[in-house]
């Protein structure tokens, strides 16, 4: 049945359906309509779980880690400063191998205060461990958190779901709301591998020492190794239930274009906008949009970009002294494959700033209009800044 | 006393404590209390180590190691998780030590016990970071050397009252114990159990390797500070109704402290200011007690 939602009660709605048994949080702005809506489904019973009122992200996630390691399904939500706080804890999480399902509400790290959406929160913990998915819109952002516990439980890794704060957390949107009995096929109750247990007791995360650390950490690549794979074969499951998938990546017109704009989250949207007006235009333009940020899908990307010139890569986000982090994993992807498309990175949108239809024309345009990339990333749309602040 | 619970072990034989480690004896008396039916999460502590490393443990009893600062915090999920389990017989409980208690994990705790979460924190405390090699932690005494409070820079500043700071949370339960008292240890921790909601149990816990005594001394300084007044032993119910479980005799507290290479630096007028702190805080105990000391 289709409602009217808002992104972040579209999180609160599948971590319903997921029926999940502890919640952990603490409350920072984009994220609190998360929270509050599963606090309400826990005061009134909509929801058998346990919900924990921590003092911290810290401690929501540590909580977490504790509930996990006995077996129970958990999620928690946070964002920015709030992510940035739980970083320890995000090693810990996946090392532990406990499938935490998180969702992200994508927004600037301080100082200034800003809490409008930006990447640099998720993508700065991109080697944590934890595998990372960025959604558009609201639909996909439910099913997203649905197929996570999937992803998260069978793969024993922690997952993030990323959604831009406002123009994703606070927008209303049609969504498809499933029932229960419909995602309870989909996704049955967790069977955890290990559990803490009186009756077959057993130490945790204890001393590992040279001789076994790395096994342990080739362990945990392996997951993410077979996480792609498991990936499609999720969507697949989840296409037979609900008729819906997305894929690691979509990629549109990107079979015959000559430039690709590369996008993730909300920007994607507007770029399909511009991609329509474009292409009635006779440009050779495609897009192609990525979900799944870790495990990062290389051998497709290389594939679906193999016959275009150029790839032009929209980040809302920055890794200051090297550039933006998409297009540096795009340049990784691409470097040894010779004849790979050229790659122009573009800095748009951070801090909740407009990417609209203007701005990724601009992108096009400069991608178009230049035969080599003049910088590894051009900030897009910047105003007059006043040099004086940070030179020496 | 119930004697048969003494004799039953749930720690074995191989730990890799130093000698005459007061953590290691706390552990061995505190299981014996608690029972099989218990989960563990050992926030990073000498106890990370004395368990021993993967695949072996020393405890009979299930263990998640965790964070230094989330013993609180994990406690928590882990007994919600096993409420939603159904399982309200198993005993959670945090086993951590000073620093992850009084510092880096304070906050965690406190959260906690003011959510009054239903688990039992132990705080073995050998007063200062022993794990990492002696230093300075809120929980080290007026007077002690460490590696971070060398020469004349030893510590002039008050050991932090945890028990004091959580009872201010009007915590179910909050006692002090020590390795040298087991049978008060022993009792505490069976009526700890008994308890719902947060409890605390806080033990002195000797450290011959950071406190440059023989590893034989560990028993006899864990005694001597119990009878100098320097660790009462007492409990706290409520946040209100204080006991105290001994009564001192009189000894002053030179005797102690000239026993541990961490004090010798200490002069005369030294004891005699640590003296005067010893009583006033002992005085302040009586009178939170209602100067009616339980005499055990």
């Amino acid at each position: 049945m289709k409602q009217v939602l808002e992104g972040s009660h579209a999180v609160a709605e599948a971590v319903r359906l997921a029926r999940t048994q502890v919640i952990s949080a603490y409350p920072i702005t984009p994220q609190t309509h998360i929270v509050e809506r599963l606090s309400e489904y826990c005061a009134d019973s909509t929801l058998a779980a346990r919900f924990l009122r921590v003092e911290s992200e810290h401690s929501a996630l540590a909580a977490l880690i504790g509930a996990a390691t006995c077996g129970v399904r958990t999620f928690t939500a946070t964002s920015s400063q709030g992510l940035a706080l739980m970083h320890e804890l995000l090693h810990w999480a996946s090392a532990a191998r406990l499938p935490i399902v998180m969702a992200n509400v994508n927004r600037a790290m301080a100082p200034g205060w800003n809490i409008w959406a930006d990447q640099t929160d998720s993508l700065a913990q991109r080697d944590t461990g934890w595998i990372q998915l960025y959604c558009e819109h609201s639909q996909e952002v439910l099913d997203t958190t649905i197929q996570a516990f999937r992803l998260a439980e069978w793969l024993n890794l922690p997952v993030m779901v990323n959604l831009d704060a406002f123009f994703l957390s606070h927008t209303y949107e049609p969504v498809d709301l499933p029932k229960q009995n419909v995602v309870d096929r989909f996704l049955p109750p967790y069977q955890p591998r290990f559990q803490l247990d009186t009756e077959y007791p057993c130490a945790f995360n204890q001393l590992a020492p040279p001789n076994i650390y790395m096994e342990m950490r080739h362990n945990i690549q392996t997951a993410m190794d077979e996480g792609l794979a498991f990936f499609d074969q999720v969507e697949d499951e989840f296409e037979d239930i609900f008729g819906r998938r997305y894929g690691s990546l979509e990629a549109v017109h990107c079979k015959d274009a000559e430039v690709i704009l590369i996008t993730s989250g909300t920007v994607t949207s507007t770029s399909r906008q511009v991609l329509t007006k474009l292409r009635k235009k006779g440009e050779k333009v495609g897009l192609l949009k990525i979900k799944l940020f870790r495990p990062f899908p290389l051998k497709a990307i290389r594939e679906l970009t193999a016959s275009a010139k150029k790839v032009a890569v929209v980040d809302r986000n920055f890794s200051f002294g090297a550039s933006g982090i998409f297009a540096q994993e795009i340049r990784a992807a691409l470097c040894n494959h010779p004849g790979h498309p050229l790659v122009y990175g573009y800095v748009a949108g951070l801090g909740g700033r407009d990417v609209t239809t203007a701005v990724v024309e601009e992108i096009y345009r400069l991608t178009k209009g230049n035969d080599m990339p003049q910088q590894e990333s051009i900030w897009v749309g910047l105003h007059e800044v006043d040099h004086a602040i940070g030179q020496s | 006393m119930q004697l048969d619970n003494l004799e039953r072990e749930y720690m074995c034989p191989g730990h890799v404590g130093c000698p005459g480690c007061g953590a290691a004896i706390a552990m061995r008396f505190v299981l014996k209390a608690l029972g099989e039916k218990t989960i563990m999460i050992i926030p990073a502590c000498c106890w990370s180590i004395i368990a021993g490393p993967y695949p072996q443990s020393t405890l009979k009893i299930p263990v998640l190691h965790t964070a230094f600062e989330t013993g609180g915090a994990v406690a928590s999920g882990v007994r919600a998780a096993e409420d939603i389990k159904g399982d309200s017989e198993t005993t959670v409980v945090t086993w951590a030590g000073d620093g992850g208690t009084f510092d880096i994990g304070f906050q965690a705790l406190s959260g906690a016990v003011e959510r009054n979460e239903n688990f039992i924190y132990f705080c073995y405390d050998n007063e200062a970071y022993m794990n990492t090699g002696v230093q300075r932690s809120s929980s080290t005494p007026y007077g002690a050397w460490t590696t971070t409070t060398p020469g004349q820079q030893w510590k002039r500043l008050r050991k932090k009252n945890i028990v004091e700071a959580l009872v201010a949370h009007r915590i179910a339960y909050a006692a002090t114990a020590s390795i040298a008292f087991p049978e008060d240890l022993i009792r505490k921790v069976t009526k700890a159990k008994s308890i719902t909601g947060a409890r605390f149990i806080h033990i002195f816990s000797s450290c011959p390797t950071g406190w440059g005594m023989p590893s034989e001394m560990s028993i006899k300084i864990a005694r001597m500070a119990v009878q100098t007044n320097i660790f009462p032993l007492y409990e706290v119910e409520e946040g209100i109704r204080y006991t105290i479980n001994f009564t001192p005799k009189g000894y002053l507290v030179n005797e102690y402290f000239r026993l541990q290479g961490r004090f010798k630096h200490l002069n005369e007028k030294d004891l005699a200011h640590i003296q005067e702190m010893v009583d006033e805080d002992w005085n302040l105990l009586l009178r939170k007690a209602g100067s009616r000391p339980e005499i055990s």
